[in-house]
């Protein structure tokens, strides 16, 4: 076609959006996973084991617990139903392993319903080398989603 | 044949003025795009590509993933 100097970012668009960042389009100023995320929620390590950690979960308010290593890659979960368990047991006995996670670039209102249809009360977000960004809610997708479609507040 | 580049490369040429394409659907191009770049889907590509485009300057091409 006559032009001399053509590159490929073969990587792609999701590539740029998994790394947090901007685009154009009509889904930019949308709500996206990555920002409702909450990166305080607890974590812990494979070697540990549940007794401890269940009691730092629940002293920090919170039900969940994501299991990482040192670089916070996503190796499992526990819910409540783990948390409960034998606390003695390991993590890596007592965890929910290979959760269904999602990209920071996935929009908030797509979760949101992706969340209620599969029954899951929270999800970890994390990038697309497995490492986890934070703990996003139902509750909160819910709400955000919901605040998208709100009509502007009257001044 | 293009060249493969990676993102800090595009960002990097991005900001020298690259002309920056995007071969996917009209429609998955109107909900995101990269900053400043331009359509011409795939199938127009080589039709289009000479009249969308300025042949003396750099061109980024991409999709949506390497699938």
């Amino acid at each position: 076609m006559g032009f001399g100097d053509v590159s490929d970012y073969v990587d792609g668009k999701v590539d740029w959006m998994a790394a947090g960042l901007p685009t154009e389009g009509t889904n930019a100023q949308q709500p996206r996973a990555g920002t409702v995320a909450r990166s305080d929620s607890p974590t812990c390590r494979l070697d540990e084991t549940l007794g401890p950690v269940r009691e730092r979960v629940r002293a920090a308010g919170w039900n969940t617990c994501v299991v990482v290593n040192a670089e916070r890659v996503v190796f499992g979960l526990l819910r409540e139903n783990e948390l409960g368990g034998d606390p003695n047991q390991r993590i890596e006995q007592a965890m929910r392993p290979g959760p269904s996670t999602f990209r920071p670039f996935v929009l908030v209102e797509e979760l949101a319903h992706y969340m209620t249809e599969h029954d899951l009360p929270n999800s970890p977000i994390t990038t697309s080398d497995g490492r986890l960004v934070g703990l996003i809610t139902l509750e909160d997708a819910a709400r955000v989603a919901h605040d998208v479609h709100a009509p502007p507040a009257k001044s | 044949m293009p060249r493969t580049i990676r993102r800090e490369e595009v960002r990097r040429l991005i900001d020298q003025g690259v002309q920056l394409v995007e071969v996917l659907p009209a429609n998955e191009y109107r909900e995101d795009h990269l900053p400043g770049a331009i359509n011409l889907p795939l199938r127009q590509l080589e039709t289009e590509a000479r009249s969308g485009l300025d042949v003396s300057r750099p061109v980024i091409v991409y999709c949506w993933d390497t699938a």
